[in-house]
């Protein structure tokens, strides 16, 4: 009797197995597939131009982001990507202190500069104690201090042609240098600082030593780390593949990281 | 056989019961909800943890956790572990392949992992999500939706109604008749719970996620307690959205699917007869 009956339920365990497997393989390929349509890709980034439009509508352009007390530091600043940049170069300049790193700033603008860390740090300073957000969801909260880019842009003279600015990046991930850019509105905002310092100490290699972007109103992966070149464009179009930044590239990450 | 004759059924009474709007945002919100999840599930997969106040990373304290060990998948709730391996922290993918996301691929958007397009799907629904609710809001309060059908009445707050309310459902005993087209006090407090309550918090606290949007309205963070505990009452949210909608089907099972679910998509709606009198 048990002999009948036990092969007869694992037969209907077996059948409603596969039922469910066959119904339910195609309905998640179907909605991998569906994910994969140019056209639905295209209806989904309508998102990101309306939450652009939107916050810029609804924002003044120089509303700041949340500032800190020293009481709401993180206890660890956590460090994300690239921890240590590979290559022989970045590690004679970290052996040196930065001393010999320099910063150019090109492009569209009046009076290309090359700038030493000493040239950054002899420049007015601003400190803010602000939450770095990673698109992962996490969030830390530190002080940075750093030059405001519009201070480094408004030496170089930006021309009236100039729509973005890229920042490029000693670190490589795989083959490719890593790279952001923002538009001016942001890359003149108040709290976007070119930071050399976290928590009232150097900027930790981590964190993007010698100097870093702070862009306090958008996702981590826009504040570049281990900046060596601000660069004045009228277009992304011709740098990387496009998108405005290596992971905006790579994997459709949102050139605008406001959300 | 003819002759035995089934007794006469009065006929049923059929009653418009969902007007237009309700019945396009009941289905709308029915598709977009479950985009929002399962593709709000990628995202958390991106972090599976979950902290109080203004920050939260690594190495500060998470009163969540989805993890795996090397064997093993679990859910931490503050100091209490549970085994989960096979659904959370530890799975295997249609391939046979052993993962170790907190959420499983059929749980999520897309199967496989992708933060950026997990974002691309929450964010676009995301303003599906709150464009139609905020439609719905006026239409129900210019409509007269609010005022007619949820709108709870004085008699309805007593005690002694409520603990009827929960009574009769507890026993399974719905109303019948003209009772059954309008909204029970348990009926009310969901309705208007998700409609005023659960999906406007859960706008909220995705907006006090947004850095861009925290420097324009800032006294989000202050509502909510910083970013972080945003972070956590949005997932608390979500999950309590899931447990409204197994309630809600079950609910509907109980009362007559095919009369309940025709209802929401023509609006006419059959009155279950009396009960009879006798015992």
């Amino acid at each position: 009797m048990s002999g009948l009956i036990l092969p007869r339920r694992r037969l209907i365990a077996r059948a409603g197995g596969l039922v469910a497997a066959a119904g339910a393989l195609p309905l998640l390929s179907g909605c991998d597939a569906i994910n994969e349509a140019p056209a639905v890709r295209k209806i989904l980034s309508m998102g990101e131009a309306m939450h652009q439009h939107s916050q810029r509508a609804l924002t003044d352009r120089d509303a700041l982001a949340r500032e800190f007390t020293r009481a709401d530091l993180s206890p660890v600043f956590r460090s994300n990507g690239t921890k240590l940049p590979a290559g022989g170069d970045y590690a004679a300049h970290a052996a040196t202190g930065f001393a010999d790193w320099r910063i150019q700033v090109t492009g569209l603008v009046a009076r290309p500069l090359s700038l030493s860390m000493a040239d950054i740090r002899a420049m007015p300073q601003r400190t803010q104690i602000t939450r770095h957000d990673c698109v992962e969801g996490w969030s830390a909260i530190g002080q940075w201090t750093g030059p405001q880019l519009s201070r480094i842009l408004a030496a170089a003279g930006l021309r009236d042609n100039a729509r973005y600015i890229v920042f490029r990046c000693a670190d490589r991930i795989g083959d490719a240098l890593y790279y952001e850019s923002c538009d001016l509105v942001d890359a003149l905002h108040p709290q976007t600082i070119m930071a050399w310092a976290l928590n009232d100490a150097v900027l930790p290699i981590a964190n993007g030593a010698p100097l870093r972007l702070r862009i306090e109103r958008q996702l981590g992966y826009k504040h570049a780390k281990y900046v060596n070149a601000i660069e004045a464009v009228a277009s992304l179009d011709a740098i990387g593949a496009g998108k405005g930044g290596y992971w905006e590239d790579r994997i459709d990450y949102e050139w605008y990281a406001g959300i | 056989m003819d002759e035995i004759a089934a007794p006469i059924s009065p006929p049923t009474k059929r009653v418009y019961r969902h007007r237009l709007p309700t019945r396009i945002w009941h289905w709308l919100n029915a598709v977009t909800l479950l985009i929002l999840l399962m593709s709000g599930l990628m995202i958390f997969n991106a972090h599976p943890r979950l902290y109080w106040g203004q920050y939260g990373a690594n190495a500060d304290h998470a009163w969540f956790a989805i993890g795996s060990t090397p064997q093993t998948g679990f859910v931490r709730i503050g100091e209490t572990r549970i085994e989960t391996t096979g659904v959370l922290g530890r799975w295997t993918d249609t391939k046979g392949v052993e993962q170790t996301w907190a959420f499983p691929g059929w749980a999520t958007i897309p199967t496989t992992y992708s933060l950026a397009d997990g974002r691309r799907w929450h964010l676009f629904f995301a303003w599906v999500l709150s464009i139609a609710l905020t439609l719905y809001m006026l239409w129900a309060l210019l409509g007269g939706h609010l005022a007619k059908d949820l709108h709870i009445r004085r008699g309805e707050w007593s005690p002694r109604h409520i603990w009827q309310d929960i009574k009769d459902h507890a026993r399974l005993r719905f109303p019948r008749g003209e009772a059954a087209a309008r909204y029970n006090i348990l009926q009310k407090f969901s309705y208007i719970g998700v409609i005023f309550v659960l999906l406007p918090l859960m706008i909220l606290t995705g907006l006090t996620m947004s850095p861009g949007f925290n420097a324009t309205v800032p006294w989000l963070l202050d509502l909510f307690g910083g970013r972080q505990s945003a972070r956590s009452v949005h997932f608390i949210a979500a999950w309590a959205l899931v447990l409204f909608f197994l309630v809600h089907i079950v609910m509907v099972l109980l009362a007559g699917p095919v009369n309940e679910i025709r209802s929401m998509v023509t609006g006419w709606f059959r009155l279950p007869p009396e009960r009879d009198a006798a015992p």
